[in-house]
This record gives structure tokens, sequence and C-alpha cells, in this order.
């Protein structure tokens, strides 16, 4: 499986922090056994997201596509900043996973 | 002995299956599965009785799902089912093929997969991509899918695929080399000296004849179409029809020359049926002659189209023939399109529509 978009630059360098990660209700349904709230061991988003793949396998080609990239119509928060896949996380920081609107 | 007939329905927002009796009079409803995503193809492997369902939802990808008991419980997976790091990534599956040694999905943008698996993973079937004239490929309305999957059923190594609006193409080789196969279809949409191009055709689906590889129909945008050599070269046959324009076709399950059709009131009208009344066309002469089957069907304000993948027939004798409409209807007909009813109402957009008979 594709380890999707992981920067080895700054983020690699520092170390891990437990985050509480934040998983819409959408994404839940289609993992049987996911919770709405998930603490990760990780330094950046992409880590989350290795996590979250690790817990919930398929979980990451849900989040991301090959480019690879957080999908067009998900936003991942590190905090209240709009984060993309190296985005650092920091001990305590709330992320969160959201739907876009969108749909019809 | 037939126990009882599923007809696998995609809709634009989940999937539904029709419970029928063997007799095919009583149906119920099932649904929506697949937390109502956006599919474009829901069939089963009728020897394994396995129901697979294809599409793509807009937060989170394409995935293949499947459910091997009838509906009741379904899994996704979108293992494997990627291009290459920083291709275009995939938006949706489009159309599954399900057979004894593997299942082949068609995507969009373009490409086909292949998982040996049951669905669990998957792996891109390079040598499509790989054709020279890929640079040439250009969407229709529909986006650059793949969206027709024929397999030869007596070699394995023989698949012809559609893409919408890039035309036909068939490997020999078990998918390493493909060969475009549009030789006689005609492009409307070049100028005059330009309509016969190698790719660039609207294929809209393609249907093989019941025992006879060799024969394929096709209905394309601009015309419907017979080949007698495996698409290496095809004929019009249109003459009799209400239109050249429509979206699927199916086969009669024995009869080679037997054929149906739905024609629309043309391209850029609409798109609904012609005169706003609702017809299957059937030819029982390959392609000589139509005649068009309507008894039960509305004959009056039937301002909806019928999808690419929205017609099916089913095994049994006599034939079955279902079709879904845009506007969310299912109809079906018991006795080769003899008499219909409408099964279910008020669905989503439909666009696909399989069967299943257990036995």
């Amino acid at each position: 499986m594709t380890n999707v978009g992981h920067n080895s630059g700054d983020a690699a360098a520092s170390q891990r922090h437990v985050v509480t990660v934040s998983l819409p209700t959408a994404l839940v349904r289609l993992f049987p056994g996911s919770p709405n709230q998930v603490q990760i061991e990780a330094r950046d988003v992409a880590e989350v997201v290795d996590g979250l793949e690790e817990r919930w396998p398929g979980m990451r080609d849900r989040l991301t596509d090959s480019r690879p990239s957080i999908r067009k119509h998900l936003n991942i928060f590190v905090g209240a900043d709009k984060a993309q896949l190296d985005t650092p996380v920091s001990a305590g920081t709330k992320v969160t996973i959201l739907t876009a609107m969108s749909g019809g | 002995m037939t126990k009882r007939v599923l007809i696998l329905v995609g809709t634009k927002k989940g999937a539904f299956i029709l419970d029928g009796d063997a007799a095919r009079q009583s149906w119920q409803l099932r649904g929506p599965f697949c937390e109502a995503w956006p599919l474009n193809h829901v069939i089963a492997n009728a020897e394994t009785r396995t129901v697979y369902a294809t599409g793509g939802n807009e937060w989170f990808g394409p995935a293949v799902w499947k459910s091997e008991d009838l509906g009741e419980t379904w899994t996704h997976s979108s293992e494997g089912l990627k291009y290459a790091e920083g291709e275009e990534p995939i938006k949706c599956g489009w159309s599954l093929s399900p057979g004894k040694d593997c299942i082949y999905a068609g995507v969009e943008p373009a490409g086909l997969f292949r998982s040996e698996d049951g669905g669990v993973t998957w792996a891109h079937v390079e040598g499509l991509r790989n054709h020279p004239t890929r640079p040439n490929w250009t969407p229709g309305g529909g986006g650059l899918n793949l969206h027709t999957i024929i397999r030869h059923p007596g070699d394995g190594n023989q698949l012809w695929i559609g893409i919408s609006a890039v035309g036909v193409f068939h490997t020999s080789d078990g998918c390493k080399t493909w060969t475009p196969r549009n030789v006689g279809i005609r492009n409307n949409y070049m100028p005059e000296g330009q309509q016969f191009p190698e790719v660039g055709h609207c294929v809209h689906s393609i249907a093989m004849a019941a025992g006879s590889p060799g024969r394929l129909y096709q209905q394309n945008h601009c015309g419907m179409y017979r080949s007698d050599d495996g698409g290496k070269s095809w004929s019009q046959i249109e003459n009799g029809l209400p239109s050249t324009f429509g979206f699927p076709c199916a086969s009669h399950p024995r009869d080679k020359d037997t054929f149906f059709l739905i024609p629309l009131n043309g391209d850029i009208l609409g798109r609904y049926m012609p005169d706003a009344k609702a017809a299957v066309y059937c030819t029982r002469d390959g392609g000589e002659t139509w005649e068009d089957l309507r008894e039960g069907l509305p004959q009056e304000q039937a301002f909806f189209g019928v999808l690419r993948q929205a017609m099916a027939t089913d095994k049994l004798d006599p034939a079955g023939i279902y079709f879904g409409s845009s506007s969310g209807s299912v109809f079906a007909s018991a006795d080769e399109g003899g008499n219909w009813k409408e099964v279910a109402r008020h669905l989503p957009t439909i666009t696909s529509v399989e069967t299943l008979v257990v036995e």
C-alpha cells in the first residue's frame, strides 16, 4: 500500500505526538467499529492517515488519492487551520476531518 | 429449477434489488444499499451469487462493493484501484465483469483493472492505457469512462471494451495489446472526410449475440451497428428505427438474431422517448427489421431516458427484459417484451440494470 505523501523533512525529524482525530459520520459508517474520535500518534497529517489505515484498512483510500493528496472534497484541519498531508501536528492538537459541502 | 429472479439496480444514490418470484410477476424492493453512493454498475457473478457494485463517492472516491448474501450485507474495497502516483486520480468505477477466473473493472478516467481474489484487491491492466492513441482520447459528456466490458465466452484472452468517447478496443492476448475496432463507425461530429477516424467514437454500449462471439451489436451516439467479425468491421442497422440515438442495448439469451434497444428522440432534443411514448425496439433478424414493443409502457408524457447500462435480459425461457429509467422507474417484461409492467417507481436516477436467476 502506498505511503501517501509523507514528508520526510522537518516533521519527520520531530517527535511523534498523540493527537485527537475527529472523523466525519459518513466515513465512520464505511468502517464498522470505527469511532467518531480516535487518538493517533503522529508527526504530521500523513502519519495520522497512516495510523487510521493501520486501524481500519482501506481508510487511506477514502481520505487520499493517488496524486497523492487529500481528496478534493474532503478537508482536514489541524487546529483551526486547513492542512495538507505534510502539515505537522503537535501534542494536544485536534485534527478534524470534514466532508465538504457538496452533492445533489 | 428457478426459485427467484433478482433485478439488480444501480442508481445515482445507491443500489437496489428487486426480488421476484419464479414467474416474474411479483416484485419486492430492497435497498438502498452501498451507503447510497452514486453507482454506475451493479452486477452478479451467476455462479457464486456474489453481487458487485461500483461507482464513486464525491467525498471518498471510487470503490467496488461486494455482497455475498444477495444484498443483505456489503463490504467495499479499492485496494490497488489506482493509477501510478502523479496521474489523474480515478474518479469512479463504471463497469464490472465478474467471471470464473477474475473480475474486470472499467473506470474513469478510462482504464481497466483486474481482481483475482474476488474483488478484495485490484491491479491495473496497463496495456490498454499504453495504446499509442491514448493522447487522442477525449471524454464525452459523461466523462472519459470505460463503460463496457465484453468477454469472449470460450477464450479468456479475448476481451472487447468500450470507452466514451473513444471507441471499441479488442485484445486477443490477455490484455497485453489492444486494437481499435471502429471501422465503419461514423462520427457525425467531425468534418466531412474525417468522419471515420481510428478512434474518437462515442460508443454508448455493446452487446455480444448469444452463442455467436463474432457478432456484436453497438449502440453508438451516431447510429446503430452490427458486426459479424468481432468488431473488425461494422454495418449500420438503423432502418425502421425512430432514431439513430440511444444508450443501452441487450442481446436475447439464446437467439443471436434477436436483440433489443431503446431509441431516444435524438441527441439535441432532450434525449427522451420519441414523441414521449415509451418503447423498446426489437429485431429478430439481426437488425434488418425492427418492431416496437410498448404494451404496458407509458404512452403519454414519457419524458425520460434510459442510460447505457440500464437494460438487461434474463436467461429464462421466454426471456425477461428489464430496463430502468432516468426518472427512477423499473419496467419488466416476462414475455420477451410482449407485455410490460412498472415494477418500481420513484427510485433515484437509474444507471444500471442487471439480472440474477437464483436456482
